[in-house]
């Protein structure tokens, strides 16, 4: 007896020429720059470690294109010298890569315990309301996607927000949303406070 | 006799960070050459075994034996990984050292370099920290340019090589096997142990993994001699150390003291964090980051050390101190740091993997106040068959908020469940019930 529910699993139905393939999008290329970057990344690891570069490769596609699509896991796949299935299985893991387009500011709010203590909670409240978009949403413009991520090591300056994966903001309050998002569209990064030690 | 201190002495000075005022003001690779010109190996790894320098990483294992235990006879290439993931919630010293004091760092990497025989080291930083890693990555690039990197360091023969690997967002990536797995370019999952990466790490190769502030300390001891180094602290918890003191109090931030300092005078002292901010009262204290059990306020008064706050129950883990005020609902604080180790499992290990799930589950209706009184006792069931049964200590980690909020506040638990809400909603709360599903 078998669990499984009853499947058709006659040619007619299922023909092999059929199957509908993910769709991989754009064919990527690297733009000069950041061939020459790669090729120099590469050189710090073994020459038969060529995969020690995967994660370099794939900041660079997503500074290039703003996230990694398939046609980019295929083409890093070249590039190191591995299968698309092993890139994909990287980019799938590890949270600061964006697998679909995200606005032209990620907003990465720290939900873990110091920046909850500081209110990190209602300051994602605050900015979904502000944007009208729940958390893992891009607003109607595209200009803002909403993330939670997880402490980002910058406890005492909680609650911090990352911008981009490059960018930091400190000490945002719920208070401090509209003017937080307000300044980001028309100072762009410049707005933000960064996070450095005070230098007194 | 206030002690002053070596690793963020210069900090607050504006440009601390580069090599000419590392030069003139601190130890300006002088024990790098000092160690290569006039010291063997096995000399640098004497001297770091008899200062008892203990890991800063977490676990505190002393460094010189993790360095004697890396293989020598053998034709491979070995390596230094240097552990700057600082993914450990509440903890932020790292990042104020890379950024502040890179080169002492960089120093330290070249002098294990020498030590265990490696001529590459890398500094896994997280991925997050890209603002720190261009600081480092430049600062790298004068020490080349000065030749303290790079061929015949010092005209000993000696060469060396830093690099700086970037992160991408994984807690698990700290854990130093699964570090070594995301140094070749996969998911950040651990290994089996052994062989430990002493004997087969990174690429196969022997290989030590340090933290930061590890690494740091190196230079000193070579600097300013084994009797300095004991000297500071008590017995076995020797040297200077770094704090993270975050949470609910006045003045959050990195305080360097010896390992006599008291819990209690780090979170209330004046010098110090300063105590409870807008004048509430201490409930809680996690002493070592997030996986580290909780302690009540009455069992504070304890040196800093590793063994001080192991012998009380708990660890000290990466130094992380979160403090919190009464305002604070425990069950709430066992949910928000297990929402972090259920996003964060490496997804390897089923018990680790499930068990993080079914911990958010149950701890998401107990708070909500739809949970019941056997709940209390599922978690501890739950717990009991995460913990010991994972290939990494993560799955320990996991059940530390759990079990120690359920052993000091289980009345707050079976209050929950009674007055079917959370009796303890503090304004600083989000108002909205979360979403169950992480983007994982
Ligand atoms: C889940 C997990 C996360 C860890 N994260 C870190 C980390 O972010 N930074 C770190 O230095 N050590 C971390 N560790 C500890 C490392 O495994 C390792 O013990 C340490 O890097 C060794 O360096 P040390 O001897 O200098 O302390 C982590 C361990 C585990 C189990
Ligand atoms: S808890 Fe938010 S930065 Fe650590």
């Amino acid at each position: 007896m078998s669990f499984h529910a009853r499947m058709d699993y006659s040619p007619a139905k299922f023909h092999k020429s059929e199957r509908r393939l993910a769709d991989v999008g754009e064919p990527f290329r690297f733009s000069p720059e950041h061939q020459a970057t790669f090729d120099r990344l590469v050189t710090h690891y073994p020459a038969e470690r060529r995969k020690s570069a995967i994660l370099y490769a794939l900041y660079l596609v997503q500074e290039q294109q703003g996230y990694v699509s398939r046609a980019a896991m295929r083409f890093v796949a070249e590039q190191i010298g591995c299968t698309p299935a092993e890139v994909e299985d990287v980019v799938t893991y590890y949270v600061m890569f964006f697998q679909k387009p995200v606005g032209t500011y990620a907003l990465a709010v720290c939900r873990t315990l110091s920046c909850a203590l500081a209110g990190a909670e209602r300051v994602t409240e605050a900015l979904s309301d502000h944007l009208g978009v729940p958390v893992g949403g891009t607003d109607a413009s595209g200009t803002f996607t909403l993330l939670e991520f997880e402490c980002l090591g910058a406890c005492d300056r909680a609650p911090v927000v990352m911008v981009n994966n490059d960018h930091w903001h400190e000490h945002l309050t719920p208070d401090g949303v509209p003017k937080f998002i307000e300044d980001l569209r028309v100072k762009g990064l410049a707005a933000l406070t960064g996070c450095h030690h005070k230098v007194e | 006799m206030a002690y002053e201190p070596v690793l963020t002495k210069f900090v607050k000075e504006p440009n601390c960070y580069t090599l000419d005022f590392y030069k003139a003001k601190d130890l300006g690779y002088e024990a790098l050459r000092k160690a290569v010109t006039t010291m063997q190996p096995n000399d640098v790894i004497e001297m770091v075994k008899a200062s008892g320098l203990r890991g800063r990483g977490g676990a505190g294992f002393p460094t010189g034996l993790k360095w004697q235990f890396v293989l020598k006879d053998t034709p491979k290439p070995k390596y230094i990984c240097c552990n700057a993931d600082e993914s450990e919630p509440g903890t932020f010293k790292d990042h104020l050292l890379m950024e502040r004091n890179p080169h002492l760092l960089i120093e330290g990497c070249a002098i294990g370099c020498y030590a265990i025989g490696a001529k590459v080291a890398y500094i896994y930083i997280r991925g997050e920290f890209y603002h720190v890693q261009k600081v480092l990555e430049q600062q790298i690039e004068e020490a080349y340019r000065a030749g303290f990197l790079g061929k015949n360091i010092f005209g000993s023969g000696f060469d060396c090589d830093v690099f700086v690997h970037r992160g991408a967002g994984a807690y698990e990536a700290g854990e130093e096997t699964a570090l070594i797995e995301s140094l070749e370019g996969k998911r950040a999952q651990p290994r089996i142990k052994p062989p430990f990466p002493a004997v087969s790490g990174l690429y196969n190769c022997p290989s030590a993994v340090n933290n930061v502030e590890t690494l740091a300390n190196v230079p000193l001891i070579i600097s300013k001699g084994v009797e300095w180094f004991t000297s500071l602290g008590p017995e076995k918890n020797n040297g200077p150390k770094l704090y993270c003191v975050s949470g609910h109090v006045k003045n959050p931030g990195v305080f360097e003291a010896t390992m006599d300092v008291s819990l209690k005078e780090l979170i209330l002292g004046d010098q110090y964090a300063g105590g409870m901010k807008d004048g509430r009262t201490l409930k809680a204290v996690i002493p070592g980051g997030s996986s580290t059990p909780v302690l009540l306020p009455d069992q504070i008064d304890i040196p800093a050390s590793f063994d001080a706050v192991a012998k009380a129950g708990s660890m000290l883990g990466s130094a992380a101190i979160m403090a919190v005020d009464d305002t604070t609902c425990m069950v709430w604080l066992a949910k928000n740091l297990l929402a972090f180790y259920r996003h964060e499992s490496c997804g390897k290990c089923t018990p680790c993997r499930e068990g993080a799930d079914w911990l958010l589950k149950l701890l998401t209706r107990i708070e909500a106040g739809e949970g019941q009184m056997k709940d209390i006792d599922l978690l501890l069931d739950v717990s009991k068959n995460i913990g010991g049964k994972t290939l990494c200590p993560f799955g320990d980690a996991e059940i530390a908020p759990v079990l120690s909020t359920i052993k000091h506040f289980r009345h707050e638990y079976e209050a929950h469940v009674r007055e079917g809400c959370c009796t303890i909603p503090a304004p600083w709360r989000g108002t909205r019930a979360p979403a169950l599903a992480g983007h994982h």
